[in-house]
């Protein structure tokens, strides 16, 4: 394997060997110098197109972890601005002798067509509304430390699946570890035949109360108030009524299921405070479990994963 | 002085071999064993002899993006494709909406002399769908404007709509409409379906064409005037037109080659086509690829089936490329930032050839008699025949033609089909008695 651009690249025994590669790199946090030699004259690019401070400083922080050289390369203030092309910063990129372009994108896509042109290898860390798969690895992985597998799990995944790119890598990469995947929102909210697009037996409920009991995993995800102003939904009050999950919801579920949240989160919106500080909660876990599956990724991709 | 050609052994329509002499811009005899000294002869064993085709839905770019396309270039492409007429659609820069702009097109449409540029004036002025261009001063032009389109855009206002369609009564026009409801699509970037979900590309309702057809064949017949659709793309269209049809609302309609062979999974970088053994070892060389994206989307296999039997059927009268040449920085991008649009001038007959096989009257009435017959053509679209004006193509069922993007005749590369072995290649083109492609090569 070369990239990672989508929950799709990976296999069972891919994927699980990332999880138990990132256990490994999560040992390293907790020494007192968290640093690895293994990528020392390596060169790792984030090439950002969209802000977004958590993941880049979180690849920023993995690929430092693995002492590689870290560059950093954001859509604003650079010659992308000025309107360069994707190839031709691609030819840029490629010059300077990129081993690893990490790469967000507005356009669904960019990262696959980025990989036609770099030598590198490059990893999406978000394209458009496609895919977002180490968010994906990082979820999984969380669900594996908190319930000990992920195979047979009941994971529920509810808010805006139309606009998710993690809730498209989740179905892919949850599907080839053997869970079984509801996703619930708004009719409007859910992709046209999402049961069938991504992995067989995904199932769809609107009903937000009827899948809670059974679930062990509740991922919420992040749904912009501004979707009202396209009438995806009526109102934010509306919504969250409807799917937010607050404590009462959060009580419907088995003792042990967790609660997980790929940030940043409205609060009162899809989740209540009460549930996001709750001890269910795996959201800030889920920021540390993320550097530690990007070690991972970082260290296969260019290390050797063959 | 002109030449004469005599053409010995085609078998016109696909017809039994005769001989014809084009000579003075018509068809001069047709026969068994046909002499005439001084003519230059063209050996046309096991070639079939079609009228010269015509495109009702052709982009040239000029005047604006002359980068893209030009007059000639596409003309060139035109003419090497088959083709005798073509019709410029309006969304050129400045557009075409008014009589100066399409007299410019007209004009160099006739300096290139590769084939008659009929231009298409557009519906509202600078395609904005606010106001009517002034119509009837096209209409009056040297370019003798028939039909008018904001192809691009879809006269989404049914009032503006309605308006157009009584206006162009008064000079026996036609609006060709770019059915889109505006409001459905808007961000789209795919045929929406489970291929648009996978690749997390908004997606493109098949109900956004098919409701403005369903509108616009209404107003039609409630204004009595006539209505073309372009490119339709959807199953549920073509039962809109098979019911005004059957209610016999005064419309027709269109079909591209590409919406009948290609389908949305090509956006995913799997081979399904229409025609699946046509694919072979051809494979779409990564996703992602913008040379797939146009306007409307590529759809599912069941469409492309639904649309080739409409063809067949009647429900769709023709077939037009929607040629839209691009530079290649407005492909080499990323999906959603490249602009829609694909080569079709050069390789329409023989995907028509993939898609229905030797039905040469089929082909020769969606492809020339029809679109001639829609434009007001009159010296095209009729079968090659004593007294006819000599406007004809030569087609070798037997040759097989690898696309090799590189080798065509448009100043732009975005085929869809490079690299896919088509059946059929055009061996001549006559355009009134004069060639413009011999051997398969274009004559000037």
């Amino acid at each position: 394997m070369k990239h990672l651009l989508s929950g799709a690249d990976l296999d069972a025994a891919t994927a699980t060997l990332i999880l138990d590669t990132a256990a490994e790199m999560a040992n390293v946090a907790g020494r007192e110098v968290k640093k690895l030699p293994a990528l020392r004259g390596r060169t790792v690019v984030n090439l950002f197109y969209e802000d977004s401070t958590r993941t880049r400083i979180s690849f920023e922080a993995a690929a430092k972890r693995l002492s590689a050289d870290v560059i950093n390369f954001s859509a604003k203030g650079s010659s992308v601005s000025k309107g360069e092309s994707l190839k031709d910063t691609a030819l840029t990129l490629q010059a300077m002798g990129a081993d690893a372009v990490v790469v967000r994108h507005p356009a669904s896509g960019a990262p696959h067509r980025l990989a036609n042109w770099v030598d590198g290898s490059v990893i999406n860390a978000g394209d458009g509304i496609h895919e977002h798969p180490t968010q994906a690895l990082l979820d999984a992985y969380t669900m594996r430390s908190r319930l000990g597998r992920i195979a047979g799990l009941h994971v529920a995944v509810v808010g805006d699946v139309l606009h998710s790119r993690v809730a498209r890598s989740n179905v892919l990469l949850l599907a080839t570890l053997g869970a079984k995947v509801t996703l619930v929102g708004p009719p409007t909210l859910i992709p046209v035949d999402i049961g069938t697009a991504l992995a067989p037996g995904t199932e769809v409920s609107y009903d937000l109360d009827a899948v809670l009991p059974t679930a062990d995993v509740v991922m919420m995800l992040r749904v912009q108030r501004e979707r009202m102003d396209d009438s995806y939904f009526p109102s934010a009050r509306e919504y969250a009524r409807r799917y937010g999950l607050d404590g009462p919801r959060m009580r419907r579920l088995p003792d042990h299921a967790i609660v997980m949240h790929p940030g940043p989160m409205n609060r009162g919106m899809e989740i209540a405070p009460e549930v996001a500080d709750s001890p269910r909660s795996t959201i800030v876990e889920q920021v540390t479990n993320g550097v530690s599956v990007r070690m991972a990724v970082l260290y296969l991709l260019l290390g050797g994963l063959t | 002085m002109t030449e004469s050609y005599l053409i010995r052994g085609v078998r016109v329509v696909g017809a039994a071999p005769t001989d014809l002499l084009l000579r003075d811009g018509v068809v001069a005899e047709a026969g068994h064993g046909l002499t005439a000294p001084g003519a230059t002869v063209v050996d046309a064993d096991g070639l079939v002899a079609l009228p010269g085709l015509v495109d009702l839905h052709t982009h040239l770019r000029e005047p604006g993006r002359e980068d893209a396309e030009t007059v000639e270039s596409g003309s060139r492409a035109a003419a090497l494709g088959g083709y005798t007429a073509v019709c410029a659609m309006a969304n050129t820069s400045p557009v075409a909406d008014t009589a100066g702009v399409v007299e410019q097109v007209w004009r160099l449409g006739r300096e290139a002399g590769l084939v008659d540029v009929q231009p298409i004036g557009a519906v509202t002025v600078g395609l904005a769908g606010e106001h009517l261009a002034e119509l009837g001063a096209m209409a009056s032009s040297a370019a003798r404007v028939r039909i008018f389109s904001d192809d691009g855009h879809c006269v989404a206002d049914p009032r503006l709509m309605r308006r157009a369609l009584e206006y162009v009564k008064a000079f026996d026009g036609i609006i060709a409409q770019h059915a889109e409801e505006p409001r459905l699509t808007v961000g789209a970037q795919m045929h929406e379906g489970e291929v648009a979900t996978r690749l997390g590309l908004t997606g493109w309702p098949a109900v956004a064409e098919e409701a403005i057809i369903a509108r616009d064949v209404l107003l039609t017949e409630h204004v009595g005037s006539r209505l073309h659709v372009c490119h339709v793309s959807t199953a549920g269209s073509v039962e809109v037109l098979r019911h005004a049809k059957a209610r016999g609302v005064r419309v027709t309609a269109e079909v591209t080659p590409h919406h009948l062979l290609l389908t949305d999974e090509l956006v995913a970088g799997r081979a399904v086509l229409g025609t699946p053994e046509l694919a072979g070892t051809w494979r779409p060389t990564t996703s992602y690829d913008p040379v797939f994206k146009v306007n409307p989307p590529l759809r599912t296999a069941s469409d492309v089936a639904a649309l080739r039997q409409a063809l067949v059927d009647g429900i769709i009268d023709v077939v037009a490329t929607d040629h839209a040449p691009h530079a290649l920085e407005d492909k080499e991008c990323e999906w959603a930032y490249a602009r829609p649009g694909m080569l079709g001038l050069e390789t329409a007959l023989s995907v028509l050839l993939a898609v229905v096989g030797e039905r040469w009257d089929l082909i020769a009435e969606r492809m020339s008699r029809t679109p001639a017959r829609i434009a007001g053509l009159t010296e095209h679209g009729r079968d090659p025949a004593p007294g006819v004006p000599a406007n004809l193509t030569l087609v070798d069922p037997a040759a097989r033609r690898t696309v090799d993007p590189g080798e065509l005749a448009s100043r732009s590369r975005n085929t869809p089909y490079a690299g896919m072995t088509l059946p059929g290649r055009v061996v001549a083109t006559f355009l009134r008695g004069e060639p413009t492609v011999l051997d398969g090569k274009a004559v000037k």
